[in-house]
């Protein structure tokens, strides 16, 4: 079962939004973040809105899938949500003992609330749509003009990749060696917080030791079919931006257009 | 004929921390291998085999000594990358030599390396997939295939720079009997399409197949020759606690119960056929 697990969070799929560059994607969650900081009442989440429905709509990514990515921050949105309740001054509406909920400290709960939720489920679109081997693509080429600034941009994209390949051959290691260490005697689920942490250790080092050798036999691998960093090399799937990466490209300018707009007009 | 790989006087020494003489890996070693044959090194472990293999692509570089692959010396760094193309590897573990989680991906990454324009990257990665068969395959991710079929990607990768010499370092150690019978396959056909292979291994069947084997043991070549006439050497193999093949070994014992057994059987297959017809 550890062999079946899916990369990142991608959802496979063969949509439009699917099939789009990886460049103009990260680039729409980019626009797409700043846009939600400058929006400043309920109406430009419309806007929000209906362009997310519409993108989730095209992906055909189901709608369980994504607010599933919202369970992990849970707990960070409630905390937002009620320090923006209690801690805002303004008109009161109701006292509980020594807290006071204003008028104004629940309309900044409900709007921060949005925003963060929002926020997340923007993000995560861009991981559930596209490939992780595309995204490390697609990082790649936006940072290459800085490379002549000193960002190594190639390096970092190897990176990626590399940790994107191995995260399973780590996991399968992790496997071995627990049901080693387990068939020794050691013991993982039980005891309080401390005991189970120190119980790590006999995993955690083996595990450590593991990652050098591989990082090892992989550098030599590399070395032996000529890698010699980034500059000589060329690339198999060059990323030509197609028609529809245009269309895309306009939709974002058309909705960048219209958040500026409310910001000015309302 | 040629020689594609010519291996003077080798020395290859290092020096662990705790002692401080050096330990020598490869002792004098002189070699050549001629351009298309089929070559098995065999050893015990620490016999200097691998070490050996890592000085043909510079990958290590000779203490003493020197190693010529299409007459460049590897020591040479301007060359360094030519000697690499020219003299590919592939490595024992199926898991750790593979760099990109998509097959095509993976085979595309020497010749990308090498600065190939991308039309003719395609062309190879497809012609190498085909060669290893594994095309199908060619979208897959490399932890859901066989240890065996990682393999075939692993040579897939190194066919795609166009070598002339694979070197393959124990490539059939960590598989099963499957995976082992169809990376053979894979290392024959190559050899019979004009590849020079060297091949280190500790099976015995698989270096039955090669038309050269050569023994070390402590560093240092012990026999040489056509598999045939080096197995005849028995007594010497085993008392380097090697096997010989299956077939070599029941053909020794048959002779000695007065048995007349042709010299040049040693493969398994070979000895079947013998029996069946002889003894119909």
């Amino acid at each position: 079962m550890i062999r079946d697990i899916t990369l990142g969070q991608y959802y496979p799929g063969n949509s439009w939004v699917h099939r789009l560059d990886a460049r103009i994607k990260i680039i729409w969650t980019f626009v797409y973040i700043v846009s939600l900081f400058l929006i400043k009442d309920f109406w430009g989440y419309i806007a929000v809105l209906v362009t997310l429905a519409l993108i989730i709509g095209v992906s055909r990514v189901p709608l369980k899938f994504i607010l599933k990515g919202l369970k992990p921050i849970f707990l960070i949105i409630v905390f937002t949500f009620t320090i923006n309740m209690f801690m805002t001054k303004g008109t009161p509406l109701f006292t509980l003992g020594f807290l006071t909920i204003t008028r104004e400290g629940l309309y900044n709960a409900v709007f921060m609330g949005i925003r963060l939720v929002f926020l997340i489920i923007g993000s995560s679109l861009l991981t559930l749509v596209t490939k992780p081997i595309n995204l490390t693509d697609g990082i790649e080429k936006l940072l290459s003009p800085w490379q002549r600034a000193g960002l190594p941009a190639h390096e970092l994209a190897m990176m990626m990749t590399i940790a994107l390949r191995f995260i399973p051959t780590l996991l399968e290691e992790t496997d071995k060696i627990m049901k080693a260490q387990m068939a020794r005697g050691a013991d993982f689920e039980s005891g309080n917080i401390m005991n189970r942490a120190k119980s790590l250790i006999p995993l955690l080092v083996p595990l450590f030791i593991s990652a050098f050798r591989i990082a090892q036999d992989l550098a030599m691998a590399m070395e032996a079919r000529c890698y010699r960093g980034g500059s000589h090399r060329t690339r198999m799937n060059g990323m030509k931006l197609k028609k529809k990466d245009g269309v895309a490209c306009f939709l974002m300018l058309a909705y960048l257009a219209l958040i500026v707009l409310q910001r000015g007009v309302w | 004929m040629e020689h594609i790989i010519r291996i003077d006087d080798l020395v290859f020494e290092y020096k662990r921390e705790e002692q401080l003489e050096p330990v020598r890996a490869v002792n004098q070693v002189s070699l050549e291998i001629e351009r298309g044959s089929f070559t098995a090194i065999i050893g015990r472990n620490g016999s200097g085999k691998s070490t050996l293999a890592k000085n043909i692509n510079a990958l290590l570089l000779p203490s003493s000594g020197a190693v010529y692959v299409k007459g460049l010396n590897t020591a040479d760094d301007t060359k360094l990358w030519e000697i690499r193309q020219a003299a590919g590897m592939v490595f024992q573990n199926p898991d750790n030599q593979l760099v990109s989680s998509i097959v095509e991906d993976d085979v595309a990454f020497g010749p990308e390396n090498l600065g190939i324009e991308p039309g003719e990257i395609r062309r190879r990665v497809d012609d190498s997939l085909y060669s290893v068969n594994m095309y199908e395959e060619r979208k897959k991710a490399p932890h859901l295939l066989s240890g065996g079929q990682k393999q075939r990607i692993a040579i897939a990768g190194v066919i795609a720079m166009r070598p002339e010499c694979i070197i393959l370092d124990e490539p059939t150690a960590m598989l099963d009997p499957h995976g082992r019978a169809e990376v053979m396959e894979i290392i024959q056909k190559l050899h019979r399409e004009g590849i020079t292979i060297i091949l280190i291994t500790h099976f015995m069947e698989e270096a039955a197949k090669a038309d050269r084997v050569i023994i070390m043991d402590s560093g240092r070549v012990v026999l040489d020759g056509e598999p045939a006439q080096v197995f005849l050497h028995i007594e010497e193999i085993k008392s380097l606690n090697l096997d010989v093949p299956f077939a070599v070994d029941l053909a020794c014992r048959l002779r000695k119960r007065g048995v007349e057994i042709p010299e040049n059987l040693i493969t398994t297959e070979e000895m079947v056929e013998y029996i069946a017809c002889r003894f119909k």
